[in-house]
């Protein structure tokens, strides 16, 4: 063969593969062939482990919780799942398989991180994997892909403890309006006591009380008192017991039956001792019973049947609900209705106030009920109290006000004031 | 000394929980969790004080022959024999709690249905209820009814035959005017509460000890 027959071919070959040499700069690895099927096996792609694990100290918590996020591992779209491993700190000197320490100490699966979802989470909120306060933890993320493959990140220690804060800034807002609400408070219960009159405005309930006690006494008929079914720890139920105090004191000096049915054991005791106070400030200590103050039971619709067993037989003149009901209170209004009584009721449950409201004369709404004891007694730091929840309420009512127009303004002018209002008002408070 | 310890305790106690409230620390915490614990031992103890006032309250009855004194066994025999179904008889004679028992029986069986019973007393009563109170006898009256009625009807398939504005106004209804009225009263009861506890906190409300505002 002359040589010019060998170069040509051989220069054409040598300048259309100078283009694919520059692309790759190394020879293609040669297509594998299969035996079996004779064709050629795809080479497998270079996955890249998940990294950059950061982990920080979860603000504002009992140095239980911990911050972890984490790269991806790559490529993201051939990830299957993603397992975050925890394990405490400085055990890599274990016994165990590959040094992974056992039992306690060997790795935790704590968090799983599906295709596609964020690479942060918040550690030590599921209650099977908790964080010791005061303790540093090792973390590890392990990814699984389509095909099978598994492949783990580097080990990273922590180089630090969890630590508990020593002040919740993210409730610095309730802070500031407690102290807010208790020097009003305060400024009105020296206001009161400097012997400076106030005025409350009339609440029929309140006022009907007497009334109902006289109705009962002229008809020799007893009071029914229930207060609440509700435990001690509500605040409705001590509102109630300071009602019956005076109602107790009243019923004292009239002579007149009072029966006061629980449904708690703790209730029980409280309005037992508050019956009896009753009576020995009204002179009357002799007069006490003590079977008209009894627990009936624990259970919210037997003791309702109870006491509509009472106003059936018993046929009271007048029904005072007062704290705290839930489902039962419609029951109780309306057979109270139909035994003829006068009925006083008073509650904080929303829910519950329209029911009230439709088959009660009268009815104390929400704040009244915890009036009532001022209204009641007229003692000068009772109604200090209340209003200084009145001028807190004002205060509110101002800042609502503000928000809502400085809202409409910005709808309709484009810009955007007070925001700094709306951020206070919106921004929740994360416990 | 009999007023002024309990006093002292709640004072204490409640101001200590309110600085409790805005530390997250983990020895915080750990004082508020000793604080929840001891209120079921202290139910415990005043159940013990509620049963007995329950026996002492029907006994008197049935020694005085009282009004309706028969009905008082029908409280202190089953007071009495679930106990003694549950905890007493062996399992081997139908004792114990689990089913197959005497005392699931009773329960499953007596209990439930009239609890259930008592219950669905309320659709009886809030028709009864509704029957009463719907009625236009001032111009609040005549508004309480004409949104009862729309929303009434706007919650039931019929409410959107008759007009397919029903449920949208029922729904405007409660969306807008209802819950503002209810956040209007939480807020009230949100701040009736605080004042409350800080009357109970710092001595000013002493109802709770037996005595009257003294």
């Amino acid at each position: 063969m002359r040589k010019h027959q060998v170069a040509f071919p051989a220069l054409v070959l040598l300048i259309f593969s100078v283009p694919v040499l520059a692309q790759t700069g190394a020879p293609p690895a040669p297509a594998a062939v299969t035996e079996e099927s004779g064709q050629e096996e795809m080479p497998a792609p270079e996955y890249e482990p998940p990294g950059g694990i950061v982990v920080v100290d979860h603000p504002n918590d009992a140095g239980d919780q911990l911050d972890v996020s984490f790269e991806s591992a790559r490529p993201e779209d051939l990830v299957m799942i993603q397992q975050v491993f925890r394990r405490p700190a400085g055990k890599l000197d274990l016994s165990g398989p590959d040094g992974q320490g056992v039992g306690e100490d060997s790795w935790q699966a704590v968090y799983s991180v599906a295709a596609g979802e964020a690479t942060f989470f918040v550690d030590g909120q599921d209650p099977d994997y908790p964080i010791e306060p005061g303790s540093s933890y090792e973390y590890m993320v392990t990814a699984l892909f389509m095909d099978g493959t598994e492949v783990s990140s580097d080990v990273y220690a922590m180089d630090f403890s969890s630590v508990g804060e020593i002040f919740h800034t993210g409730k610095v807002r309730v802070l500031i309006a407690c102290a807010i609400f208790l020097i009003l408070i305060f400024y009105y219960f020296q206001k009161a006591q400097s012997g400076v009159e106030m005025y409350l405005r009339p609440i029929g309930g309140i006022e009907a009380i007497d009334e109902a006690i006289g109705r009962a006494t002229e008809m020799g008929k007893p009071i029914l008192y229930v207060p609440g079914l509700s435990t001690i720890a509500d605040v409705a139920t001590i509102a109630s017991l300071t009602i019956l105090g005076r109602v107790a004191k009243k019923v004292a000096e009239y002579q007149t039956p009072l029966l006061v049915p629980n449904r708690d054991p703790i209730v029980y005791t409280v309005a037992d001792e508050t019956v009896k106070q009753g009576y020995l400030e009204a002179g009357r200590p002799d007069a006490y019973d003590p079977d008209s103050v009894f627990f009936l039971t624990d259970s919210q619709f037997a003791f309702v049947a109870g006491v509509n067993g009472i106003m059936m037989r018993d046929k009271p003149a007048t029904n005072f609900y007062l704290g705290m009901f839930w489902a039962e209170s419609l029951i109780l209004a309306e057979t109270g209705s139909l035994s003829g009584a006068i009925q006083i009721a008073g509650t904080d449950a929303t829910v519950q106030l329209p029911f009230f409201i439709t088959t009660c004369d009268y009815t104390l709404i929400g704040e009244e009920l915890y009036a009532a004891s001022a209204y009641l007694g007229r003692e000068p730091k009772q109604l200090g109290a209340v209003k200084g929840q009145d001028a807190m309420k004002a205060v509110v009512m101002t800042f609502i006000t503000a928000g809502f127009v400085a809202g409409m303004i910005d709808i309709v002018a484009g810009t955007h004031i007070l925001g700094w209002l709306r951020d206070l008002v919106t921004m929740p408070i994360v416990d | 000394m009999k007023r002024s310890v309990p006093l002292a305790i709640v004072m204490v106690g409640g101001i200590l929980m309110i600085i409790q409230y805005f530390i997250p620390h983990q020895y915080s915490q750990a004082v508020f969790d000793t604080y929840t614990e001891w209120g079921p031992i202290v139910a415990v103890f005043a159940l013990v004080l509620g049963i007995g006032s329950l026996i002492r309250v029907h006994s008197h009855k049935i020694r005085r022959r009282a009004k309706n004194w028969q009905y008082s066994y029908a409280v202190l025999i089953p007071l009495f024999a679930m106990p003694i179904f549950g905890l007493i008889l062996p399992t081997a004679v139908a004792g114990g709690t689990d089913s197959p028992s005497v005392f699931d029986f009773l329960f499953m069986n007596v209990q439930v249905p009239i609890q259930a019973t008592m219950f669905s007393l309320l659709a009886f009563y809030i028709a009864s209820a509704a029957f009463r109170a719907f009625r236009a006898k001032s111009a609040l009256a005549t508004v309480l009814l004409i949104a009862a009625v729309i929303v009434m009807l706007g919650q039931v398939p019929i409410g959107e035959l008759l007009g397919s504005w029903f449920p949208k106004i029922g729904q405007w209804i409660l969306r807008y005017p209802n819950a503002a009225a209810k956040r209007a009263i939480a807020l009230g009861v949100g701040f009736g509460i605080l004042a409350t506890q800080l009357k109970i906190i710092f001595g000013v409300e002493r109802n709770w000890l037996g005595g009257a505002g003294e």
